[in-house]
């Protein structure tokens, strides 16, 4: 198929439907509507299901609800609408049910606004549902990588038994780009013989559930979950580094920051300042191995977010205390320009040379 | 363009580069010194639409019309009565940048009073790397689907086919041969081919429709 021009939310969705998304369950908030806009077209037509849920609450549910039978689920949302689904997310992972959960991030707290912001990340690499858990968290830079991500995330979600969620900030789903949508190989999944999808009398019963009264039967629960999100963290991390070799300073930043500094950091090597780039793709596991092999000339760190600064907290236990960390952000739905993370970063390494 | 109606509308599928195109129209017609007022209509979409270039568009001697609410982080349906008021003034070129698809040209048919058979025109804006308008077929859905919403009827096409920086002469092409496609079968000119300064002067010069060059205007360096 040649390449087509599509909205981030739109190829989101289309992503799905090609990566065999069975059933969608959503509810509208603005800035990823075309999501669920776009699956109410085309869901019927590729033989799957579209609900328009009556909120959050109730679309998390409808997940856990079909993923326990055994189907390929997705639902997407924004900031305020994920704050809503933490309950759903932290039984999905105590039942270990796959699902793809779309985060189109929007600015906070509270109601915020309409535009992008970043400052969602707590929320996706913390949590804020109930008990140990890990979610493997998505943060495409580009709607070719949106894509690519959201079908490998059905298939981390089903191989891993856990949620897997994209985060992409308000204007990766409102951008447009040209993209491509080829199979990609699908690893070995195991088949669902947990699923409840009938006896037949052959069986006994399967059983999807979160509860467990027995101390000694939860805690070995948990250990087995520890196990997978081990394997997670170390099969799973995926980052980009950008012009690191000799890189003086170091910039950290991951979504759409990520292309805004690298605008930077050209114009920052133009002006001599020898700047390079560390993304992670991956939020959680968090590429801790790149920070180990920032070369030896780094002198300092500049952690840049649409925030007033969440993802630093990673980037210092990552750094593990060598390299000062700076920080530029803007939060509330402004997005930062080139221009000042530029001087930021020569206020860093003292003025252009 | 100095053959188009007093009042033209644009109008077409979502992603389609409405905004771009009107921008670029607009700006066309108040360089040649003609009082152009640029009402954005748009409410469908949050982000990227032409009222967050009021002061570029005011340093060409565009009036921006918009939404009553200024600010512009809001998709509330509020459209400004200055909408009206340009329609009515008989001095002025409106362009109206219409969201979204048929629900975003539902805001149209508000304004039908004033939109008087003959007395405006209204582009279909055709991206022909859009999924929805690979094929003339998908074109004339959407424009059914826009018309009926609309209570406004289409008077000519726009082939704006691209792929951002990305674009050869072969999108100009293939976009032109979906919009001669639907010409024949609905029966309407091709009124402009919208071109990137890259693409200028590579593409044939038999093509059907007038040449309008496009700046990227909304998309940041970055993107």
């Amino acid at each position: 198929m040649d390449k087509v021009l599509m909205k981030g939310n739109e190829a989101i969705a289309e992503a799905a439907i090609k990566a065999g998304c069975d059933c969608f369950f959503g509810y509208p908030i603005t800035p990823q509507n075309e999501v669920p806009e776009y699956m109410a077209k085309h869901m019927a037509k590729s033989g799957g299901v579209f609900i328009q849920a009556e909120s959050e609450v109730a679309a998390i549910n409808m997940v856990y609800g079909a993923s326990g039978a055994g189907f390929r689920v997705m639902t997407s949302t924004s900031s305020p609408g994920m704050a809503l689904k933490q309950e759903g997310i932290s039984y999905l992972v105590g039942a270990e049910l796959p699902a793809v959960i779309v985060n189109i991030s929007r600015g906070g707290p509270g109601l915020g606004s309409i535009q992008s912001s970043q400052s969602d990340y707590f929320q996706v690499t913390r949590g804020g549902g109930n008990g140990d858990y890990r979610i493997i968290v998505f943060a495409p830079s580009s709607i070719q990588e949106a894509v690519d991500l959201t079908a490998k995330a059905f298939d981390l979600a089903d191989y891993y038994r856990n949620p897997v969620i994209v985060l992409g900030d308000g204007m990766i789903g409102q951008m447009m780009e040209p993209v491509e949508f080829y199979l990609t190989k699908n690893r070995t999944l195991p088949t669902k013989d947990w699923a409840t999808t009938g006896t037949n009398g052959e069986r006994k019963p399967n059983i999807i559930n979160s509860l467990a009264l027995v101390s000694e039967d939860l805690e070995r629960h948990n250990y087995k979950l520890q196990k997978k999100y081990d394997e997670m963290e170390e099969k799973e991390v995926m980052y980009e580094t950008h012009k690191m070799q000799g890189a003086e300073i170091v910039l950290v930043a991951y979504g759409t920051t990520s292309r805004i500094t690298k605008n930077a950091i050209d114009s920052l090597r133009e002006s001599g300042i020898k700047a390079g780039l560390i993304r992670p793709i991956t939020l959680w596991p968090f590429p801790n191995k790149a920070f180990n092999e920032i070369p030896k000339p780094a002198k300092s760190i500049l952690v840049v977010e649409m925030s007033m600064g969440q993802m630093i907290d990673d980037v210092r236990i990552a750094n593990e205390g060598r390299l000062p960390i700076h920080f530029h952000g803007r939060p509330g739905g402004m997005i930062p320009t080139p221009e000042e993370i530029v001087e930021k970063a020569k206020e860093i390494v003292g003025g252009a040379k | 363009m100095n053959k188009d109606k007093r009042i033209c509308i644009i109008s077409g599928y979502y992603g389609n580069g409405k905004t771009e195109f009107a921008l670029n129209y607009a700006i066309s017609l108040a360089k040649q010194g003609i009082k152009t007022v640029l009402a954005d209509l748009d409410f469908v979409n949050p982000y990227f639409r032409s009222r967050e270039k009021e002061q570029l568009l005011n340093g060409y001697g565009v009036k921006l019309v918009s939404s009553n609410i200024k600010k512009l982080g809001s998709d509330l349906p509020a459209i400004s009565g200055g909408v009206a008021g340009s329609l009515n003034d008989l001095s002025v070129r409106v362009v109206l940048d219409v969201g979204g698809d048929a629900t975003g040209a539902r805001v149209l048919s508000s304004h039908k009073d004033h939109l008087i058979e003959g007395q405006y025109d209204m582009f279909y804006v055709v991206n022909a790397n859009r999924l929805e308008n690979l094929t003339a077929e998908g074109v004339i859905n959407n424009m059914k689907e826009i018309e009926k919403s609309a209570r406004a009827k289409f008077t000519g096409l726009v082939n704006n086919t691209h792929l951002l920086r990305y674009t050869t002469v072969a999108d100009i092409l293939k976009g032109q041969t979906v919009c001669e496609n639907v010409s024949k079968i609905v029966n309407l000119p091709i009124k402009y081919i919208a071109a990137s300064e890259m693409i200028i002067g590579k593409q044939p010069k038999d093509l059907e429709g007038e040449i309008l060059p496009i700046n990227m205007l909304i998309r940041e360096a970055w993107m």
